[in-house]
């Protein structure tokens, strides 16, 4: 179900150029952003849940997890070079479990750890804030690497359609349309968060229940359909 | 003995046929598929090595359906026409890559690079390659597992003459071996060089089939006709007309030329200069009007 193979050459087309200069950025940004906020404001609870749900979780995590799941495969689907792993005796379901897991072991890695660190940073994991985020950034980032996965098999347009799901879907709809909010990755995972944190920080709209349920079926559902796409793939077309 | 078969296979994009109902079958040794460019010789390729669902018909590998198998791969070597290869590798790195693929080492893998003679520049990363060197790193991914069909897309396109050669060479010991290798091109020539058997398709329609002399034979044999200007057209005509290889003279006035129609191609290519010697003509334009390969390959679907 894993193939190191697949899983060498992904790591080495999403980390090289420009892609790994767009990942750093952005907790980059979020480490700036902590430091200038603690010394300027001292270390607050509310302000740690602010920046980091209102940056970290509602922003960062999906660009990422857009970035590392749609570049997984979208661009090797583009390009065409897709038919080195698909003229292999290989399991289609094979080559997309793997790039699962390296689009998700990126997006925790670029989202997750720069959360963990901007929570010590902001109060010192006060109230749990910081775990509680973390926890939220990891298991966010397995449900948007499979929607953002799938979104690469699908179509050329991935990332823009990506992005519009993260920004415009879950965080404007989402504070205009309360029934928005229900179907959206970000406030699955501050249920899981609002366990963790102290307090009445952190806050979701989902209960525990459901939303474990829907980041369950979304990553299983997602993946398994994007493995039905790549059966499927046509690389003609050019005629 | 591998046996490639295609039956009744048609496919379409929308309104568009791409393939239209052909039916063939390749056998060991090398096989050139022709036919212009747009004519349906990638799709049916693709269709060939799997990437492409037929929209009727069957494509069969030794009697194995090769649509959605992936265990067919074991036995095909896949040269695709597009650039595309993880440019950030080196051929080297590449090439264990694909080899990993099969289940196979790093040996495999050295062993490809030995055969297409890229050992030298194995270490180098592909995006510093020039053309003929990623097709030959393309080369050495196809045949990393010793497959025993290969299939090549235009493989000699942007090459230049000596790795044409090259690649033409390692391609006729591959079918020497006995393996049955396919590759589609749009240049006579180069199908005539290389293959014994060639396959022409036109317009989606598999045109002809069989050995590559009686093809070429129903394409030289058609008649010609060419744009002749002279310091004398009408004394050039007179003289042109008497022998036999010319069928037909028009004198176009708004054009200040002949244009000729000659039955016997190589008998009125050396006839013409002799003639315009002999009466003391200024030959200025001799050119082919209609040697476009679109006019060679619809003379050959008449025919």
């Amino acid at each position: 179900m894993y193939d190191p193979t697949v899983a060498r050459l992904t790591y080495r087309a999403l980390l090289g150029r420009r892609r790994a200069l767009i990942l750093g950025a952005l907790p980059l940004l979020l480490l700036v952003i902590s430091v200038a906020v603690r010394a300027l404001t001292g270390a607050d609870d509310q302000t740690a849940a602010d920046v980091l749900g209102g940056f970290a979780l509602a922003t960062m995590v999906p660009i990422i997890g857009v970035i590392a799941g749609t570049g997984a495969i979208g661009p090797e689907i583009d390009d065409g070079s897709v038919v080195y792993l698909l003229s292999k005796p290989l399991k289609r379901s094979t080559i997309i479990l793997t790039k699962l897991i390296v689009a998700i072991a990126v997006t925790m890695v670029f989202s997750a750890v720069p959360t963990m660190i901007a929570g010590l940073i902001l109060n010192g994991n006060g109230q749990q804030i910081a775990v509680a985020y973390t926890v939220a950034a990891l298991v966010s980032s397995i449900a948007y690497s499979a929607l953002f996965l799938l979104l690469g098999t699908v179509s050329r347009h991935a990332v823009v359609l990506g992005l519009v799901y993260a920004l415009v879907w879950e965080a404007l709809f989402g504070s205009l349309v309360p029934g928005a909010r229900t179907l959206s990755v970000q406030q699955w995972s501050l249920a899981v968060a609002q366990k963790l944190a102290g307090g009445d920080l952190v806050t979701s709209d989902v209960g525990l229940t459901t939303a474990t349920v829907l980041l369950v079926a979304v990553t299983v559902l997602a993946t398994w359909y994007a493995g039905q796409k790549l059966r499927a793939l046509k690389l003609a077309g050019e005629e | 003995m591998t046996t490639l078969s295609i039956d009744h296979v048609s496919r379409w994009f929308g309104n568009v046929v791409a393939v239209n109902d052909i039916t063939m079958t390749i056998g060991p040794g090398v096989t050139g598929l022709l036919g212009p460019n747009g004519a349906g010789k990638s799709t049916l390729i693709n269709m060939m090595g799997g990437f492409l669902a037929p929209s009727t018909g069957s494509v069969t590998l030794d009697g194995q359906p090769v649509w959605r198998n992936e265990a067919i791969y074991k036995h095909i070597g896949i040269v695709p026409e597009r650039e595309a290869m993880y440019d950030f590798l080196t051929g080297r790195e590449f090439v264990v890559a694909n080899a990993e693929l099969h289940g196979l080492g790093a040996k495999a893998a050295q062993r490809a690079l030995a055969t297409v003679e890229m050992e030298y520049a194995q270490d180098r990363k592909i995006s510093t390659y020039s053309k003929g060197m990623r097709q030959r790193v393309k080369m050495a991914s196809a045949l990393v597992h010793d497959p025993s069909l290969l299939l090549l897309d235009e493989p000699f396109n942007g090459m230049d003459p000596r790795q044409r050669m090259q690649l033409m060479e390692l391609l006729r010991r591959m079918g020497d071996e006995g393996r049955t290798v396919l590759f589609s091109s749009h240049i006579l020539e180069e199908v005539e060089q290389l293959a014994r058997h060639i396959e022409v398709v036109v317009a989606g329609r598999h045109a002809a089939s069989g050995d590559f002399r009686r093809i070429r034979r129903l394409m030289t044999d058609r008649p010609h006709r060419y744009l002749v200007r002279s310091s004398d057209d009408r004394a050039l005509a007179a003289a042109l007309i008497a022998d036999p290889s010319t069928s037909g003279i028009e004198v176009d006035v708004t054009e200040g030329a002949l244009r000729v129609q000659a039955v016997d191609f190589g008998r009125f290519t050396a006839l013409l200069p002799k003639v315009a010697r002999d009466h003391g003509i200024r030959l200025l334009t001799v050119s082919p009007s209609d040697e476009s390969l679109e006019s060679v390959f619809s003379y050959l679907v008449a025919a």
